[in-house]
């Protein structure tokens, strides 16, 4: 059996009195994508920050390439990528700058080469010149996952990379992210909102509410132990009827 | 608090200038160089500590901070790299105060002398461990925190006694001002150009109490970031 590339064992989060994930335990295998779902509050965004180490767990271990996060901070960071909707870049740089900063900060050989390779892949190479502040939400969510492809890591951890991009857009960058994970073997971990998204870009899902998973397994298994249409309708269930 | 603040700090550093300026109506020596070489001295050490707070500030607004450390960048490279910047901006910032002095006022910084570096290093030393302190309040207690990258410099400024010598504080404050290296900094400055001679003995007593604060203020900024990351304050900053 090949390794994950990715073990989380007993994850727990507390702020004060508030539980924001509950004894979470998963595995990410190479070459997956996995998706975090679940309502607002669920702990999704909380999971990403702590295997990126900017939150510290209350209890739990997190192991990725087989080495202690806590430990092993830099050293596997250097190997992952994150990309979210709600992070940004600095205003006065340009695209083309931006990317600079970021491909020195993960030490990246060739890094003109590979900017110049990656603002053509996500059709970026009109505004390469262009102040970050003037970007759209949409730009600026493109150069978020443009980032991400960086450092060619082997996790990539993507809060919601969609949420604000047009559907041509979202539907280009969902079918790069599956090219990317076929030749590359990339390892995925995936929030969304939007459930056909999910369906159709993960190999196995997660469904969390409040801090707990409450379901695991391929997205068609999860739809049919709820008993549901499809993962739309099985949101719905657990947001409405609240018996989980 | 903003309302009592700096009409505080404008009194008490008013007050001290007009009674040096009383004590030696019948003739302040170098008036010019006093007042002007202080000016600029002051502004290399608060452009100094904004190097730092302001650059941070930036990253929280521009909502980079995560991207940032969510890589392999290390808090102590961050906080390098923003003194690294800082000193740009303080050599570009210092330039063109002591040019502009020279073609308003016929002021010539550099008549001082290079004896003068080594007191303008220990300036920029404590604007960076002031700044540090700053980013590491703002990076516990968030925005409310921010007023402090534009104001907390000046809290130092009337025991710092650049524009007057240190004997014209009352007492208390004398004692509080000895542990303040840029009161050192600014009494050697008067005794360079008054006396023109190097006062080893301030420069001694500046660059060792820097030492001790910057030491302390990396050390806060590590306490305080091993404490946001474990309240899930470092992800919610500047929201």
């Amino acid at each position: 059996m090949i390794p994950p590339v990715v073990e989380v064992k007993g994850l727990t989060k507390d702020f004060k009195s508030l539980r924001a994930v509950d004894d979470v335990s998963f595995h990410l295998s190479p070459g997956e994508i996995l998706g975090l779902l679940g309502p607002n509050g669920a702990g999704k965004t909380t999971i990403i920050h702590m295997l990126l180490g900017l939150t510290t767990p209350s209890r739990g271990k997190i192991t990725i390439f087989n080495l202690d996060l806590q430990n092993h901070r830099e050293r596997i960071l250097q190997d992952v990528n994150f990309s979210s909707t709600y992070v940004s870049m600095p205003y006065s740089l340009t695209v083309r700058e931006s990317l600079r900063v970021f491909a020195r900060l993960y030490n990246v050989k060739d890094r003109e080469e590979k900017i110049a390779n990656l603002l053509k892949i996500f059709e970026m190479d009109d505004i390469k010149d262009k102040q970050v502040r003037h970007l759209s939400s949409g730009q600026l969510t493109r150069l978020n996952l443009t980032k991400a492809f960086i450092n060619d890591p082997k996790i990539l951890f993507l809060d919601e990379p969609t949420a604000s991009l047009d559907p041509d857009i979202a539907d280009k960058t969902r079918s790069l992210l599956k090219r990317i994970k076929k030749e590359r073997q990339i390892s995925i971990l995936y929030t969304s909102h939007n459930m056909m998204e999910m369906e159709e870009m993960s190999d196995r899902i997660i469904f969390l509410n409040k801090g707990k998973i409450i379901a695991s397994g391929k997205p068609e298994e999860v739809v049919k132990s709820f008993e549901a249409k499809n993962l739309e309708d099985v949101f719905l269930k657990v947001t409405r009827e609240e018996k989980f | 608090m903003e309302i009592f603040y700096w009409p505080f700090l404008d009194l008490l550093l008013w007050g001290f200038i007009s009674l040096y300026l009383v004590q030696y109506k019948k003739g302040l020596p170098n008036f010019v160089a006093f007042f002007l070489g202080a000016l600029i001295l002051w502004d290399i050490l608060f452009r100094s500590q904004q190097g730092i707070s302001v650059s941070f500030l930036e990253d929280v607004w521009a909502r980079n901070l995560l991207n940032l450390f969510a890589s392999p960048l290390r808090p102590t490279e961050y906080i390098v790299s923003l003194m690294l910047v800082s000193g740009v901006k303080i050599i570009i910032a210092a330039t063109v105060m002591s040019l502009l002095a020279w073609i308003f006022y016929s002021f010539n910084i550099f008549l001082i002398g290079i004896l003068l570096i080594p007191f303008i290093l220990n300036l920029v030393i404590m604007g960076w461990a002031i700044g540090i302190l700053t980013t590491s309040l703002i990076l516990r207690f968030g925005q409310q925190a921010e007023v402090l990258a534009w104001g907390i410099a000046f809290l130092f400024q009337p025991i710092s006694a650049v524009f007057y010598p240190v004997s014209i504080l009352p007492s208390f404050l004398q004692t509080l001002a000895r542990y303040v290296p840029a009161s050192y900094v600014f009494e050697g400055m008067r005794s360079t150009i008054s006396a023109n001679s190097f006062p080893i003995k301030e420069l001694l007593w500046s660059s060792g109490l820097n030492g001790i604060y910057i030491f302390i203020a990396f050390f806060v900024f590590h306490f305080v970031f091993k404490i946001v990351k474990k309240k899930g304050l470092l992800t919610r900053i500047g929201e």
